[in-house]
């Protein structure tokens, strides 16, 4: 064993500040689960902090009831939005990163940029775009504005992962005759798994969690979770434990994601800081 | 693969469509927002939704209502707020993610446990970060009430509802303060440029330096913005979005850094420990530096999450409260609220300008040191 797994007071300290840190990051989902067990006139704003004595599920029903249709939109756009800027990504990251031309990188740099703008910058001319196309109030206009912003990093996910592939794989394929597409196919595509499950993942609960255009571009019957969650707890007369189960059900997806797949959600954070 | 075989103008043409919707998406539509910004649409609420509204071309008359009109000091205080919150914002990320990554690079065991329980905030939406905070953060709940549990008061602290602010200056400063910001700036990198030898850029940035500084101290303090003094500061209120802001993001900045942290070879540290080096020694003179380029990325990133962060605001506390608002909720709301499209197109590239700020310098040097290698 290593010496510095023994215990000592440098070590008691380093466990102490581990379980300070994690009670700042727990104690707010203690509340959240313990007020949305609660039954609504067992909450009062002295006793948050008590654990609920009867465990009430009837909140996450009523939550369900109004904001499972929400959960439906947004699981649609989210799945549709991320396969498409998916597949494009790949094909860009791997033009980009293997059929290099004068002036990529300067491309690249100019799409990347559309990672960074604030919304609000585009956000008029874009709704006037979707109206124009009768497609303000659906999810198509939704998807469509999810599918060109998510470009920028999809694609430069794929290509940062596809420039840790040997040029001379793509060479070899050239020599045995593959043109641009046969070796997309039979060479880049197959080893490409990992790349998109980073890629699915981020854009994923980056679509899931986005609300700008959520609030923008669609009516009530096209709104996804997150707007319909700001409704369902903006309200004043609503009591807390709803919107509490409403969190939960919005925050359900991306976590269990994260949970389960979460080495490929930090790769994908990495990535997000333009350097992989 | 010399000159333009088939497969190089296959990959130039996958590349087009999205080529072209970027173009269209991201520059395209920064023109138009810039155009509308300098007209009058929507300043005329009979207008605003015509089908063929009038719409006259005022130049510059909407960035001048921001900054200087009667009506838009929610606009300029939501500016001096987006600042304190960027800067305090950073600080808290920068700060908490390096401490967690320190803590985690001496191996305690449940590593694994322990990152997945700072991190998973990440993967929450800010709504439901927000929603989840508004109840931590009532007046007389939550938070405030810890004290109660080892038998004291409860706290009345207004988290998101307190209305006083503090640091405050008058607005018809700015000018100067900026100017003197940005004289400091210069002159700094006036006198690296000089330590590094390069003569003109020297000059030049020590020349423009001087001259703010000269700007500042004989036209500047005459400059009126307004007609009264008007006061900004850091709202109190502002306090419980950061926690809950950094509560979200600084597992980033923590993952940022262990990254880096795990990257540092194993011999550097020795090396420094056989030239008896102490712990802090060690993280002073060898660890942090070699973390520097990672903190300037994190600042980056996090800085243009910071300006243009709205909806964490929008579900914590609203979007009426003006003490805790910031432009970029007050771009949503003037547009698609009260159909002030060319205000709500100023503020949208005034925000935009802020950004570009802090990203374009970032993106040139990333892909010039590319391209040298």
């Amino acid at each position: 064993m290593n010496p510095s797994t023994r215990f000592t007071p440098g070590r008691a300290a380093t466990y102490a500040l581990l379980v300070l840190a994690a009670l700042f990051f727990l104690v707010p989902i203690y509340l959240l689960l313990a007020t949305a067990l609660k039954s609504p006139d067992a909450i009062s704003l002295t006793t948050t902090w008590h654990w609920p004595a009867a465990l009430n599920w009837a909140s996450f029903e009523e939550a369900w009831a109004k904001i499972g249709g929400n959960m439906g939109n947004s699981l649609f756009l989210a799945v549709v939005a991320t396969v498409l800027a998916a597949l494009m990504g790949s094909i860009n990251g791997y033009a980009l990163a293997k059929w290099k031309f004068r002036g990529a990188n300067t491309l690249f740099a100019l799409m990347l940029f559309g990672m960074f703008i604030p919304y609000q910058a585009v956000l008029i001319p874009l709704f006037q775009f979707i109206k124009s196309l009768g497609l303000y109030g659906s999810i198509w206009g939704l998807i469509l504005a999810h599918v060109v912003y998510g470009l920028p990093i999809t694609t430069l996910i794929f290509r940062n992962f596809y420039a840790d592939v040997p040029d001379a794989l793509v060479e070899a394929a050239t020599i045995d005759g593959a043109g641009f597409w046969a070796i997309y196919r039979k060479v880049i595509f197959p080893i490409s798994i990992p790349g998109f499950v980073v890629v699915v993942i981020w854009e994923f609960t980056q679509v899931w969690n986005e609300f700008l255009f959520a609030a923008t571009l669609t009516n009530t019957s096209s709104q996804p979770v997150t707007y319909a969650l700001s409704q369902l707890a903006g309200g004043q007369a609503v009591s807390w434990n709803l919107p509490m189960a409403g969190a939960i059900l919005a925050a359900l997806p991306t976590l269990l994601v994260y949970i389960l797949l979460g080495r490929y959600f930090v790769r994908g954070l990495l990535a997000g800081s333009v350097k992989g | 693969m010399r000159g333009l075989s088939r497969d190089r103008l296959w990959s130039i043409a996958v590349l087009l469509p999205s080529v072209i919707l970027l173009g269209v998406f991201v520059y395209g539509f920064i023109g138009r927002t810039v155009y509308v910004s300098l007209t009058d649409w929507g300043n005329d609420p009979a207008q605003a939704l015509a089908t063929n509204p009038v719409i006259q071309w005022v130049g510059l008359a909407n960035y001048q209502e921001l900054f200087s009109g009667f009506l838009q000091g929610r606009f300029r205080q939501e500016m001096v707020s987006t600042i304190f919150f960027t800067l305090f914002f950073i600080l808290g990320c920068l700060g908490l993610g390096l401490g967690l990554a320190m803590i985690l690079d001496r191996n305690p065991k449940g590593e694994g446990l322990w990152r997945t329980i700072f991190l998973f905030p990440m993967s929450l939406s800010f709504i439901v970060t927000g929603t989840i905070w508004r109840w931590m953060l009532q007046p007389q709940g939550g938070v405030n009430q810890i004290p109660t549990v080892v038998g004291g008061e409860p706290s009345t602290f207004g988290w998101l509802s307190s209305t006083e602010s503090i640091w405050k200056f008058d607005w018809n400063k700015l000018p100067l303060l900026t100017a003197v910001v940005v004289a400091v700036v210069l002159g700094v990198l006036a006198l690296r440029a000089l330590r590094a030898a390069q003569r003109t850029r020297a000059l030049v940035a020590g020349l423009c330096a001087l001259m703010l500084l000269a700007w500042s101290l004989f036209v500047g303090p005459n400059l009126k913005l307004l007609a009264a003094p008007e006061l900004h500061g850091f709202n109190l209120a502002l306090i419980g979005i950061i926690i809950a802001a950094v509560w979200q993001m600084s597992g980033y900045t923590m993952a940022l850094y262990l990254a880096g942290l795990r990257g540092i070879p194993e011999e550097i540290r020795e090396a420094a420990k056989v030239d008896g080096a102490t712990d802090a020694q060690m993280y002073r003179r060898v660890i942090f530096p070699l973390l520097a380029p990672i903190t300037l990325s994190a600042m980056i990133i996090l800085g243009h999450i910071s300006l243009k962060i709205f909806d964490l605001v929008y579900a914590m506390s609203g979007p009426d409260n003006t003490f805790t608002s910031v432009p970029a909720l007050n771009m949503y709301l003037t547009s698609f609220r009260q159909n002030q499209f060319a205000l709500g197109a100023a503020i949208g590239t005034i925000l935009l300008l802020l950004v570009a700020f802090v990203i374009v310098p970032y993106l040139t040097s990333a892909f010039r040191t590319e391209e040298s290698h």
